[in-house]
């Protein structure tokens, strides 16, 4: 048709919202987990001081803590339990691998379901190449529902 | 032949004034589509309906995922 560049976006939309980015139309305005993820969930990485986030995740207000690498791909979760306790000595102990997660684009009703089905009152939000997003609590997608 | 692309040379190309095409019906680009894209669905993709295009500026098309 002559035209001088023509490129193909072969993932096309559905990986345009897999990484949370925005768009536009009447779907677009339903909130979803990128939408509700809270971005200031601590992290730290591998090598860290296990000591030193103990105290910083606790500072900050969180009870959990995500491992990821220097490029921000979770690599595993520091839960609750073992940011309380003693036990584990290094971030690699104290953590949980491999979390599972969700892309950005899930509505909430669909990862309400989710967290009902696996008993779990938050979720992680992750791109398709594993980058941290943020964390959904269960309390901000009920809030958002209902408002 | 187009050359394919990911996300983030979308973006690159979007914010130097490419014009991005979703060839997808009209309903499903109703529902949801990338910023500032406009609609010319596969079917209907001819060089009459291209004329809104501008042949020196470079063109993104997509539609739902790979297939």
């Amino acid at each position: 048709m002559g035209f001088e560049q023509v490129f193909d976006y072969e993932d096309g939309k559905r990986d345009w919202g897999s990484f949370g980015l925005p768009r536009e139309g009447t779907m677009a305005e339903k909130p979803s987990a990128g939408d509700v993820a809270r971005r200031d969930v601590p992290t730290c990485e591998l090598d860290g001081d296990l000591g030193e986030v103990r105290k910083r995740v606790r500072d900050a207000g969180w009870d959990t803590c995500f491992v990821v690498t220097y490029h921000g791909v979770v690599l595993g979760r520091i839960g609750r339990r073992a940011l309380a306790g003693e036990d584990a000595s290094t971030i690699e102990e104290a953590m949980s691998e491999g979390p599972s997660t969700v892309r950005p684009s899930i509505g909430i009703n669909a990862l309400l379901k989710r967290m009902d089905d696996r008993k779990l009152n938050t979720f992680p939000v992750t791109t398709p190449d594993g980058k941290l997003v943020g964390l959904v609590l269960r309390e901000d997608a009920e809030r958002t529902l209902s408002g | 032949m187009p050359r394919g692309i990911g996300h983030e040379e979308v973006q690159r190309l979007a914010r130097e004034g490419a014009q991005v095409v979703e060839v997808l019906p009209p309903a499903e680009y109703a529902e949801e589509h990338l910023p500032g894209a406009i609609n010319i669905p596969l079917k209907e993709l001819n060089r009459e309906t291209a004329r809104v295009l501008k042949l020196d500026q470079p063109v993104v098309v997509y539609c739902h995922d790979y297939q």
